[in-house]
C-alpha cells in the first residue's frame, strides 16, 4: 500500500518554481533517501508531506488523505507523520523527557504513567536515559537530534521524515544519529523519507534513492542501481563530487 | 510624621484602592494584551486587522482621555464609579503596550519551535500555550516589568475621576492641611512601597528564568 503519493505536484515561491511536476510513490515500510545539490527542492518536497509547505497544484496523498484538499485536517496527518529537522527544533523550555512526553499527552491523551514509561524506553533506545531531566541547551548537537528522534517516535507514527538530520552536527556526532536511524529503518512497518548527504547511510539503509535537481525528480532507482550506474548524467556528476571527499 | 499619623486611615484607604486597581488592571491587561498579541500573528487577516487597530487606538490616545471617556460617556449607558472607569481605562491602555511587548516576544522565539510543535502533532493553540508563549514571556519579561511599574504609577489618573486612590487621598489631605510638600512626599513613599518590591521581584524572576534555561 502506498503511504505517500505525489501526483503531478507543483509548488511555487512567488515566481520561483520550487517543485516541477513531481510524481513519486513511497510504499508503507519503505526507506527512501532523497539526494541532490542544494537548492534542488529536496527540503521543500519533504516539508510538503506533513503540510509545512503547501502545494499549488496536483495531488498529494499521505496515509490516504489528500493534503491539497482544504477539508483535510492537517493535525490528523501530523499525528501519523513525524519529522526530524536539521536544527532539531526541540522545545527549549522543556526537559528532554518532557519533549518526548508532551505531544502524546496533549494529542493522543496517553495515560501519564504509560506515557512516561514509553518515553523512558525511547530515551533508553536512543542512549539518552541519563539526560531525561536535562534541558535541550545542556545537550550536544548529536544528543539533541537523538532526543528529537525519540520525540517523533513517541507519537508512534506510520512515517518519519528526516530533513538533513546530520547536516548541523559535528562530524563525530553523526555516527550515533545514523545508528539510531538505522535501527528505526529495521522496523519493517516504518516508512522513512530521508534527505541527506550521507551516501554511506543511503547505501546501507535505503531501499530506493531519489535524485532531484532544480525542483525535478531526475532519477528514481533502487539503491544498488543508483550507486552502481546512475542513469542521469547529473546524478553521475553529483555522485562523483560527493564521494570524492 | 504627625501628618501621617493624623491622616493614616485616609492614606491607607488610598493605598488599598491603588493596590486593588493595579492588581485588577494588571491581570486584565495581561490577558487582553496577550490575546491581542496573538491576534496580530495568526494567519487570519481579519484578526490581524482587529488586533492592530485595537493596539493603535489605545496606545496612541492619552490615558487621561480614555479615562474621561469611560467616566463621562460610557458611564451614561453603563453605570460605573470613578474607580471602575479609571481601572478599566488603565487596563485597556496598558493592554495595548503589553500586546506590543508580548508580540515582540513571540516574534523573538525561534521559528523552529512552532514548526517542531506543529510537526509533532500539536495544534496552533497548544503550540502557543505550551511552547511559544512561555518562551515569549521570558524574553519579554524585562519590558513587561516596565509596563507593570508604569501601570502602578499611571493608576494615579484615578484621582481625576474621584477614584479614591492614593493620589486622590493625597490631594484631599493636602487641601485640608495645606502641607502639600509633606503630603506628596508621603504619597510618593506609598507608591515606592508598591513599585520597588515589584521591580525587585521582576529582577529576581529574570535571574531565576535565566538559570532555568
Amino acid at each position: 500500500m502506498s503511504m505517500i503519493e505525489f501526483k503531478n505536484v507543483e509548488k511555487y515561491y512567488g515566481n520561483f518554481h520550487a517543485l516541477k511536476n513531481v510524481n513519486l510513490t513511497i510504499d508503507e515500510g519503505e526507506t527512501v533517501v532523497l539526494i541532490g545539490p542544494s537548492g534542488s527542492g529536496k527540503s521543500t518536497l519533504i516539508r510538503t508531506v506533513n503540510g509545512l509547505e503547501e502545494i499549488e497544484e496536483g495531488q498529494l496523498l499521505v496515509n490516504g488523505f489528500d493534503l491539497h484538499d482544504p477539508k483535510t485536517d492537517m493535525n490528523r496527518i501530523r499525528k501519523n507523520v513525524g519529522m526530524v529537522f536539521q536544527h532539531f527544533n526541540l522545545y527549549d523550555n522543556k526537559t528532554t523527557l518532557e519533549n518526548v512526553m508532551l505531544a502524546p499527552r496533549l494529542v493522543l491523551k496517553r495515560d501519564e504513567a504509560e506515557n512516561k514509561k514509553l518515553a523512558m524506553e525511547l530515551l533508553e533506545k536512543v542512549g539518552l536515559a541519563d539526560k531525561a531531566a536535562n534541558m535541550p541547551s545542556e545537550l550536544s548537537g548529536g544528543q539533541k537530534q537523538r532526543a528529537a528522534i525519540a520525540r517523533s517516535l513517541a507519537m508512534q507514527p506510520k512515517a518519519l521524515l528526516f530533513d538533513e538530520p546530520t547536516s548541523a552536527l559535528d562530524p563525530e556526532m553523526v555516527g550515533d544519529v545514523l545508528d539510531v536511524m538505522r535501527d528505526i529503518a529495521k522496523d519493517s512497518s516504518m516508512t522513512m523519507l530521508v534527505v541527506t548527504h550521507e551516501m554511506s547511510f543511503a547505501k546501507a539503509v535505503a531501499d530506493r534513492v531519489i535524485f532531484m535537481a532544480e525542483g525535478e525528480i531526475l532519477e528514481d532507482s533502487t539503491t544498488k542501481e543508483f550507486f552502481e550506474k546512475p542513469k542521469e548524467v547529473r546524478a553521475q556528476k553529483f555522485l562523483s563530487q560527493v564521494e570524492h571527499h | 510624621m504627625a501628618l501621617l499619623q493624623n491622616n493614616f486611615p485616609t492614606f491607607l484607604q488610598g493605598f488599598g484602592y491603588t493596590l486593588l486597581s493595579s492588581i485588577i488592571a494588571l491581570i486584565g491587561s495581561m490577558i487582553l494584551g496577550t490575546g491581542f498579541a496573538i491576534m496580530q500573528i495568526v494567519p487570519q487577516k481579519w484578526a490581524q486587522v482587529i488586533g492592530n487597530v485595537y493596539v493603535q487606538v489605545f496606545r496612541n490616545i492619552p490615558l487621561l482621555i480614555i479615562t474621561f471617556f469611560f467616566f463621562l460617556v460610557v458611564s451614561k449607558y453603563v453605570k460605573m464609579s470613578g474607580f471602575t472607569s479609571g481601572t478599566v481605562a488603565l487596563m485597556l491602555y496598558t493592554s495595548a503596550f503589553i500586546a506590543e511587548t508580548v508580540r515582540a516576544g513571540i516574534l523573538a522565539v525561534d521559528g523552529g519551535q512552532m514548526e517542531g510543535a506543529r510537526a509533532n502533532g500539536l495544534s496552533f493553540g497548544q503550540a502557543m500555550q505550551y511552547i511559544i508563549l512561555p518562551q515569549a514571556f521570558r524574553i519579554a519579561l524585562p519590558s513587561l516589568g516596565n509596563q507593570f511599574i508604569n501601570l502602578v504609577k499611571n493608576s494615579s489618573i484615578l484621582a481625576f475621576v474621584g477614584g479614591l486612590d492614593l493620589m486622590y487621598q493625597g490631594n484631599m489631605v493636602a487641601a485640608n492641611t495645606f502641607d502639600t510638600f509633606s503630603t506628596y512626599i508621603i504619597v510618593a513613599i506609598f507608591y515606592l512601597i508598591l513599585t520597588l518590591p515589584l521591580s525587585y521581584y521582576i529582577q529576581h524572576l529574570e535571574r531565576k528564568l535565566k538559570r532555568a534555561l
